[in-house]
């Protein structure tokens, strides 16, 4: 899987109830990724545009299990590079189908508007312009094929367990 | 010559033991995925909301399934009305016998699982709710999961986890009067930031001196480490918990005295002080109450999953008794199961903390959430003894909140501002 995007960075500890706010969470689905930021970084969620990468620091995702990565991935957003991401965050990732990996140093390869090219698959992670990467931890093959099909609930409806 | 893995001197940790038992495994080791079975998966009223809710058309195992309504307990909205419907008529398609509705045994999930001893040594246990590490108290492996997962989990009876590297706490001595699990999750906090990807064990002599509830808060605030797993070593008093609570069958599990840590750090209990997070952050963002004492507070809260115990509301009454909360402070107590609520009743501990001017809510998560019960405007300032002061997450985003032990929070309401809790511990 090869993505390539514009990058946009954000902080360590970026926590779900930023990604996800308690307002929000009432709204439909499809209402939710308009409210990703609005409390540390307002207006910016207008400006991603599909096939953005979000660079981001330490632990990302910490907090709540609400599905704050189906709002990152419905934002248009095509994948996450952390220096560490939160287990619950990460799980939830995979289970959404939101392309996320960790990669130590990664906050030091980009600066914001920068390109990144990315083949996922072997967490290798390219700065053209600087023509400098870096290899993050790839997501096991286990996970990854449960990303590739699309997340957890394609899987158990095509096996009739939920609907 | 080569050694086998056997003779080679790597034990595991109590969560790894844990995690190869239930996977069916030898060893398993930091990097490993490994799938388990599911022995216990808790539901709980946020699941069931339009919003996530998949229908499930087949049960694993019904046994195996709680089902709880605690988010917004009795509903705060048509939303959750409706969630809490779509939930009995879930308990009921697959005759689910252990489902906790509104009324005589509700509650919150993880203060739920001590009640009613849910929390089996030895095994895996799974809720859609961040703070379920709380039950790795019991010496389980114990984990938040999304909606997605659960979904998994109740369907199929098993799940898969991603094996982190493990640090020990090893606690000493005892806590001082007026100093409380809180603060040591606050020292833990500030001290050592994130433990992303990692899990905690908790051991050591300091274990004897800390009751169940005390020992539940440090697993529950763990979530705020952002550990993968939180479990405590066994003893006597765990094990008599459970059994007096429980008719299945467990086995506990014990770390190997070769195993592998990530570290190894020796928490001084004697040496703790009252502590605050302030607000918008848990990690590294702890200081001594004396450092802020004076901020003037709106709101006061004790409750939640971490701080709604029987322990807490006995501090809260001692410190509140006899006395009123100041002019224009709100104090909102919220105990975490109707059982701690009527047992709170029995005591005397309600009609101090009523008494005293304190509004005693039902059992829910209530304000810790920002979803009912003590929702923050904006501007407004709230000390809290629950698990969470991130921006926005007890109402409006511009709320400051201040996070505490009870005891502090309980002293901060007399006050009128962030106050030390020592001086009603001589
Ligand atoms: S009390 Fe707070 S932290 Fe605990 S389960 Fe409820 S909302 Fe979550």
């Amino acid at each position: 899987m090869r993505i390539e995007g514009r990058v946009w960075l954000a902080g360590d500890n970026i926590n779900t109830d930023l990604i996800l706010p308690i307002q929000a969470y009432y709204l439909s689905v499809e209402e939710q990724p308009a409210w990703v930021f609005s409390a540390n970084r307002p207006g910016w969620s207008d400006e991603v545009t599909p096939g953005d990468i979000l660079v981001a620091g330490r632990n990302f995702g910490v907090g709540s299990s609400r599905p704050a990565a189906r709002s990152l991935k419905n934002l248009g957003l095509a994948c996450l590079l952390a220096e560490s991401i939160n287990g619950l965050f990460y799980r939830n990732a995979v289970n959404f189908a939101f392309p996320s990996l960790e990669a130590p140093g990664i906050t030091g390869l980009f600066q914001e508007g920068e390109t990144a090219e990315i083949d996922f698959d072997a967490a290798e992670i390219n700065n053209p312009k600087r023509g400098e990467r870096l290899t993050g931890t790839p997501m096991p093959p286990q996970l990854l094929r449960i990303l590739k099909a699309g997340g957890i609930y394609p899987l158990l409806q095509s096996e009739n367990l939920i609907r | 010559m080569p050694m086998t893995w056997k003779e080679a001197p790597m034990g595991m940790t109590a969560i790894e033991k844990i995690l190869a038992r239930n996977s069916g495994q030898d060893v398993v080791r930091p990097g490993d995925i490994v799938t388990t079975k599911v022995e216990t998966a808790i539901l709980f009223d946020n699941n069931f909301m339009a919003t996530s809710w998949r229908e499930i058309l087949h049960v694993h195992d019904p046994e195996k399934v709680v089902v709880v309504f605690d988010h917004r307990a009795p509903a705060s909205h048509v939303l959750s009305a409706q969630a809490h419907q779509t939930g009995r008529e879930f308990v009921k398609r697959f005759g689910i016998s252990r489902f906790h509705d509104i009324g005589f045994d509700q509650g919150i999930s993880h203060a739920l699982v001590a009640d009613y001893g849910y929390g089996l040594p030895g095994t895996v246990l799974l809720c859609s709710d961040s703070h379920t590490c709380s039950a790795g108290v019991f010496n389980l492996a114990a984990r938040g999961v999304g909606s997605p997962d659960m979904a998994y989990a109740v369907t199929k009876g098993e799940t898969w986890f991603r094996v982190g590297e493990t640090v020990r706490y090893e606690l000493e001595g005892e806590l001082r009067p007026g100093v409380s699990a809180k603060d040591v999750f606050l020292h833990l906090a500030g001290t050592y930031g994130d433990h992303a990807t990692m899990n905690v064990e908790f051991s050591g002599p300091g274990l004897a001196g800390l009751s169940m509830n005390a020992r539940r808060t440090l697993t529950t605030m763990s979530a705020e480490l952002s550990v993968e797993f939180a479990t405590f070593e066994p003893d006597d008093i765990m094990l008599d918990f459970v059994a007096a609570r429980s008719d299945r069958a467990f086995a506990a599990v014990w770390p190997d005295e070769d195993a592998t840590y990530a570290d190894k750090r020796v928490v001084r209990l004697d040496q703790i002080e009252p502590l605050v997070a302030l607000p918008d952050a848990v990690l590294n963002n702890s200081k001594p109450v004396g450092d802020i004492a004076g901020q003037a507070i709106d709101q006061a809260f004790i409750g939640s999953c971490a701080n709604g115990t029987l322990d807490d509301l006995a501090i809260a009454a001692r410190v509140l008794e006899g006395k009123r909360v100041h002019d224009g402070v709100r104090l909102l107590v919220t105990p975490a199961t109707q059982n701690i609520y009527r047992e709170a009743l029995r005591l005397g501990y309600v009609q101090a903390i009523v008494d005293a001017g304190g509004v005693v809510t039902n059992a829910t998560c209530g304000a810790c959430g920002g979803g009912s019960l003590g929702v923050l405007g904006p501007g407004e300032t709230c000390i809290t003894a629950s698990t969470r002061n991130f921006k926005g997450r007890m109402g409006d985003a511009d709320a400051r909140i201040y996070m505490a032990s009870p005891a502090t929070v309980a002293a901060s309401a007399l006050q009128g501002s962030i106050a030390s809790p020592l001086e009603y511990f001589p």
